[in-house]
């Protein structure tokens, strides 16, 4: 069976559901598939409803400037402070589409693994207790590589 | 026929209507029927592979203008 790698580096809301939708259609045609989500991209695996009391003053900052979940995804172009994310969005569930929340746990459903990755967490103060159960497991760079190694298709989104 | 369950997706956009049918699918007993409905062209053909690789029955197609009806027989 074919296999997909796909690392999840930014926390851009159209390059979340660009990650989700490939990773599912992935899944479901019967492919193996892990997402690494590292740096930016941890942000959309932060639980909104977990929260981590944090003694140091930069690691506070940093988690308070992150988006707090997928439902706090912009848009990469266009936020225009808000309004241009909050058109799409519509225009999403207009067009019946799910949720970045929901495309989350629809990947889950059809079997994406979902990994995160050690050194980001550490620099920006990110704990395994703020991240989405859904979290198999966390890996490091050398993890990656070799999952990566062993994909036939590999994506950094 | 009638198929025992329908689900619509009309308004969808590919590969939405896929990803419904499929999560419908695990739900329902083997042997039942169901019929998908939707208006996004492309998504007749990614449902019907999907359930041809997948073992289930396709008993119809038949479209309207721009609406679709896939009726579907879960086999395993």
């Amino acid at each position: 069976m074919p296999k997909l790698t796909l690392v999840a580096f930014s926390d851009d809301l159209d390059r979340a559901i660009a990650g989700f939708l490939i990773a599912s259609r992935a899944a479901v045609e019967g492919w193996e598939v892990v997402m690494f989500f590292t740096f930016w991209g941890l942000a959309i695996v932060r639980d909104p409803k977990k929260r981590v009391k944090k003694e140091e003053r930069n690691e506070r900052m940093v988690a308070s400037m992150l988006p707090r979940g997928a439902d706090e995804l912009t848009l990469s172009h266009m936020h225009m402070l808000g309004l241009g994310t909050s058109m799409v969005k519509k225009r999403m569930s207009a067009k019946k589409m799910l949720s970045v929340a929901e495309m989350m746990k629809e990947a889950k459903e059809f079997g994406v693994r979902f990994v995160a990755c050690a050194l980001p967490m550490e620099i920006l103060g990110i704990r395994r207790e703020e991240l989405i159960d859904e979290i198999d497991e966390i890996c490091s760079v050398g993890d990656y590589l070799r999952e990566a190694k062993g994909a036939d298709l590999n994506l950094f989104i | 026929m009638t198929a025992d369950e329908t689900l619509d997706c009309l308004g969808m956009i590919c590969p939405r209507p896929l990803f419904e049918t499929l999560k419908r699918l695990r739900k329902m007993e083997i042997g039942k029927t169901i019929e998908v409905v939707g208006d996004y062209v492309p998504s007749i053909d990614e449902i019907t592979e999907m359930m041809r690789k997948q073992g289930h029955g396709v008993v119809s197609v038949t479209t309207e203008g721009r609406v679709w009806r896939i009726v579907i027989r879960k086999m395993r």
